[in-house]
C-alpha cells in the first residue's frame, strides 16, 4: 500500500521543455520569480501569465497538472487575500466595518498577492514536472559548485539527495513489510486518536530507524570499496551542456522579464 | 607459477572495542586467475578478511599485499580498490544510484574517467553479467539476483584484476544464487578476473579451485575441494557440512560400497554408484 505513493511528481514525456538544461531550467525559474515579483500593477501579470501558459503548451504537460500544485495552498491563499483585504491601507472606502476599513486599494493589492502566490506555484511546479529529481539534483550540484571555494558543500548535498532519492522505494518496502509483521502480532495501526495513533507508529519507527542506519554503515563501506572520496577529482557520466535552446528560453524570459518592467513602469 | 594477487603474511586484526582477536595470524595467497573460496561459519571473522584485502581495515600487525601493493600505504588505497573490486552481502545496500547505467558509472566517475569512455565500458560491463537490456530500470524494481549482478557490473567497469565476493549470495534465492555464481564463474573463465569467493555454502565453495577453512579468526583447514571434504567427521568438527554429494559418498563408503575419493557433485557420484553397483551384479 506504501509503494503506490510516487516519487516527487515528474511527469515522463518528452518535450522541448523536458530536454532543457536543469541549470537553465533553474535559472529561468529564480527570474520568473524575479518577473513575478516586479509586476506592478494589473497589466503586467498578463505577459507573465501568458508565458507559463505558453510554457505549460511546450512541455506537454496538461495544464491541469499544473493548477493541481495550487490545491495544497488554497487556505494559505484565502487567508492571505482575505486577511490583506481587511488590512492593508488604502484611500478609497468601499465599505466601513468599525474595527477595519475595506478600500480599493487594499482589495487590488491582496489580489495581486493571490495571483503572485499562483504563478510561483505554478513556475516551481513546471520546472519539478519536467525535470526528473535526479537531473534536478546534478543541475544544482553544478550551479552550486562555484560555492565550493567558500567550503559550501555542494556535491555532498546533491550526493545526499540522490542517495535519499534512491533509499526512499527501499525504506517504504521495508515500512510495508515491518508495519505488517507488526499487524500479524496484533499491532493496530488505524483505529483510536490522534495520539493512540501516534504511539502505535513507534513499534514501526523503532525497528524502520535502526535498520535505515545499518544500511547507512553498509552504503558507505561499499562507495568507499568503489574508490569514492567526495567531489575531488570526479568525473560526470552525463556532462551536462547548454545548447540553442537553452539560450533561446533564456532569451524569452529575458523579453518577459523586460515587458514586465516597462508595463510595470508607465502603464 | 604466476605472481599472487593477494599476499596476506601472519596478520591479526582486532576491532577497537574488542579484547579478542578477530583474526589471529591469517596468512593466504592467491594467485592470478585463480577462482578461490573462504569458508566459514557466521563470526570466524571471514568478512573481516574480505576488507583486510581492499584496505578497508588495515592490519593490527602482519602485512596485506594487493597486486604487490601494501594497505598499509595510504597512497596505494585507491589503487588496491580499483585493482581489487568487492561485491558486498546485500544487494540493496550496495547500490548508489536511481538508474542502473548511472550506477554502474558511479566507480568509473569515482576514479575520475573522461566521460566520453564511460559509455563504452558501462555497455561492456553489463553485457559480461547479461544485464545489458535492463540498463534504464530504477534498482528497486529488480529481483535479488538481478541487483547483485548490476553490482558486479559497477566493479566491472573499473576493470579491476580480482574481485572479492563478501557472501555475495547470501541473501539470495537459490535461482538468484546460481545466476550470480554461473556469472561470476563465466568471469573468471573468459575474463581471467581473480575470484575469491567467501561464503557458507558448501556446495558453492565445492565447484572452486581451492578452499581456506576459517574459525575464530584462523585459517583450520586449506586444499583443494576434493581433500578438504572427503574428512567429513573434521568438518562436523568444525560445525560445517559437507556438500551433500560428499556425505552420501562417504556413508556409502562406510557401508561397503567401493567408491573413488574426491566425490563432491551429485553427478560424478550417481555415476560412480551406479559403476560400483555393476560392478556388484557382475561379481
Amino acid at each position: 500500500m506504501l509503494s503506490d505513493m510516487t516519487l516527487g511528481q515528474y511527469y515522463p514525456v518528452k518535450s522541448t521543455v523536458h530536454s532543457l538544461d536543469p541549470r537553465m531550467k533553474i535559472i529561468l525559474l529564480i527570474l520568473a520569480i524575479v518577473a513575478v515579483f516586479t509586476a506592478g500593477n494589473s497589466l503586467a501579470f498578463l505577459p507573465v501569465a501568458a508565458y507559463i501558459v505558453l510554457a505549460s503548451r511546450l512541455s506537454n504537460v496538461p495544464f491541469k497538472m499544473l493548477l493541481k500544485g495550487i490545491r495544497p495552498l488554497r487556505f494559505i491563499l484565502i487567508f492571505t487575500v482575505v486577511l490583506n483585504i481587511f488590512f492593508l491601507p488604502g484611500e478609497t472606502v468601499w465599505l466601513d466595518l468599525g474595527f477595519a476599513k475595506i478600500t480599493k486599494e487594499a482589495v487590488i493589492t491582496a489580489i495581486h498577492y493571490g495571483i503572485r502566490l499562483i504563478l510561483l506555484v505554478m513556475f516551481s511546479s513546471l520546472l519539478t514536472l519536467t525535470t526528473a529529481p535526479v537531473t534536478l539534483t546534478d543541475g544544482l550540484e553544478r550551479l552550486l559548485s562555484p560555492l565550493a571555494k567558500i567550503r559550501f558543500p555542494a556535491h555532498e548535498m546533491a550526493m545526499m539527495m540522490t542517495i535519499a532519492l534512491r533509499f526512499i522505494p527501499t525504506l517504504l518496502e521495508e515500512a510495508d513489510k515491518i508495519m505488517k509483521a507488526q499487524s500479524a502480532r496484533g499491532a493496530d495501526f488505524e483505529s483510536g486518536n490522534l495520539l493512540a495513533r501516534a504511539k502505535a507508529m513507534v513499534p514501526l519507527l523503532v525497528p524502520l530507524f535502526v535498520s535505515a542506519f545499518r544500511r547507512a554503515g553498509d552504503l558507505a563501506m561499499a562507495m568507499e570499496a568503489r574508490c569514492y572520496h567526495g567531489g575531488k577529482g570526479r568525473t560526470r557520466l552525463h556532462v551536462l551542456k547548454m545548447k540553442k535552446n537553452d539560450y533561446i528560453a533564456l532569451l524569452s524570459m529575458a523579453v518577459l522579464l523586460a515587458s514586465v518592467i516597462l508595463i510595470s513602469r508607465f502603464l | 607459477m604466476k605472481d599472487a594477487i593477494f599476499e596476506v603474511n601472519n596478520v591479526s586484526f582486532s576491532y577497537e572495542e574488542a579484547n579478542e582477536k578477530a583474526m589471529d595470524q591469517v596468512s593466504l595467497s592467491v594467485p592470478e586467475g585463480a577462482f578461490y573460496a573462504v569458508l566459514g561459519q557466521n563470526g570466524s571473522g571471514k568478512s573481516t578478511l574480505a576488507k583486510l584485502l581492499n584496505g578497508l581495515y588495515l592490519p593490527t600487525s602482519g602485512q596485506v599485499l594487493v597486486c604487490g601493493m601494501d594497505t598499509a600505504d595510504e597512497k596505494n588505497t585507491w589503487d588496491i580498490r580499483q585493482n581489487a573490486g568487492m561485491v558486498f552481502q546485500n544487494p540493496d545496500n550496495q547500490i548508489v544510484a536511481t538508474i542502473v547505467e548511472d550506477d554502474v558509472a558511479f566507480g568509473l566517475e569515482n576514479i575520475g574517467v573522461a566521460p566520453t569512455q564511460m559509455p563504452g565500458r558501462i555497455e561492456q560491463a553489463l553485457l559480461d553479467v547479461g544485464m545489458l537490456e535492463f540498463r534504464e530500470r530504477a534498482p528497486h524494481t529488480l529481483s535479488g539476483g538481478q541487483k547483485q549482478r548490476i553490482a558486479i557490473a559497477g566493479i566491472l567497469a573499473m576493470e579491476p584484476r580480482a574481485i572479492i565476493f563478501d557472501e555475495a549470495t547470501a541473501m539470495l534465492d537459490p535461482q538468484g544464487r546460481k545466476e550470480v555464481f554461473a556469472a561470476v564463474q563465466k568471469l573468471n573463465r573468459e575474463k581471467g578476473i581473480t575470484v575469491l569467493w567467501i561464503t557458507h555454502f558448501m556446495e558453492e565453495a565445492a565447484q572452486c579451485q581451492h578452499v581456506y577453512i576459517m574459525e575464530d579468526g584462523r585459517i583450520v583447514m586449506e586444499g583443494a575441494p576434493e581433500e578438504v571434504f572427503s574428512l567429513p567427521e573434521k568438518m562436523q568438527a568444525l560445525r560445517l557440512d559437507a556438500p551433500a554429494a560428499a556425505r552420501l559418498a562417504h556413508r556409502l563408503r562406510e557401508a561397503g560400497m567401493p567408491l573413488k575419493a574426491g566425490l563432491l557433485h551429485m553427478e560424478e557420484t550417481a555415476k560412480e554408484v551406479a559403476r560400483a553397483c555393476k560392478l556388484n551384479s557382475k561379481a
